[in-house]
């Protein structure tokens, strides 16, 4: 599949995957991570549950501190 | 736009300020300067004198409320703007009730979990408004990496990459530019001209 992340487009082999997978994938291992699919924010609850599909627009911020 | 026509829009908008540190204060100061008609801001902390390598307060504010410093500084700027001050630590049903009646809410704080708290707040309790976060400032120098980005109405600025340490201290350039860069992406957004209002407009 193919998807937008963080403004980039990414290939997988996978044709789809859930959040949890995605940051295995990429090797995200933030503590303070935000996950956007489509503009809806995924609780983290739901990281194991919600899909990622072909085409989908994903965001991975990371928050840090500083303000 | 003449100036005078972004002052006669600005001034009867909005923005609710999450934070009044270093991107707070110096985003009031941006916004109070353009002629923004309201100002929302928040915070629980006091003036110290380490707060002055950025912050918009002076050594002669150390030990006042930083909302009411904050107040002092606006005036000073432009008496027209007027300020609602909340000298209290932010928690979400507060965010819900200060902030339900800005156009648009700036994210200022200083530590992730805050962040998260705003963050998830605004999405849940309050969908149709635009936030503006400050994501990555600490240290000096590395121009390039600042930057922002979209999601719907979620604005990042910053480098999202540093974060506060002993030897990534934040310091007035960068953080004077993030905080001026939520500024910035507020008048966008306040004027009409944000890329997702550009967007929604032409479905």
């Amino acid at each position: 599949m193919k998807i937008i992340l963080n403004n980039k487009e990414e290939v997988f082999d996978a044709p789809q995957f859930t959040v949890n997978e995605l940051l295995q994938a990429k090797k995200f291992t933030f503590k303070m991570l935000v996950i956007k699919v489509n503009g809806q924010l995924i609780k983290k609850s739901d990281y194991s549950s919600a899909l990622i599909n072909d085409g989908d627009d994903v965001m991975v911020l990371h928050l840090i501190s500083g303000g | 736009m003449t100036f005078e026509e972004v002052k006669h829009i600005l001034k009867t908008k909005t923005v609710g300020i999450a934070g009044c540190g270093g991107l707070g204060s110096n985003c009031a100061v941006a916004l109070a300067r353009v002629g923004i008609g309201r100002l929302v801001v928040a915070d629980f902390d006091l003036v110290e004198e380490g707060n002055l390598n950025r912050q918009f307060y002076f050594y002669d504010q150390i030990g006042m409320l930083k909302v009411s410093a904050l107040k002092q500084n606006l005036f000073r700027i432009n008496p027209d703007v007027r300020v609602n001050t909340f000298d209290i630590r932010l928690c979400q049903s507060d965010i819900i009730e200060i902030f339900s009646k800005c156009d648009v809410i700036v994210e200022a704080f200083d530590k992730p979990e805050m962040k998260y708290m705003i963050l998830d707040a605004v999405h849940n309790y309050m969908p149709e408004k635009f936030l503006v976060m400050g994501v990555g400032m600490a240290g000096w120098g590395g121009n390039n990496l600042i930057h922002s980005r979209q999601s719907d109405k979620l604005i990042i600025c910053g480098d999202e990459k540093n974060a506060i340490s002993e030897k990534c201290p934040p310091l007035a350039p960068r953080v004077g530019i993030v905080a001026n860069m939520q500024a910035n992406a507020v008048m966008e957004i306040l004027l009409g001209t944000n890329e997702h209002q550009i967007h929604t407009e032409h479905q």
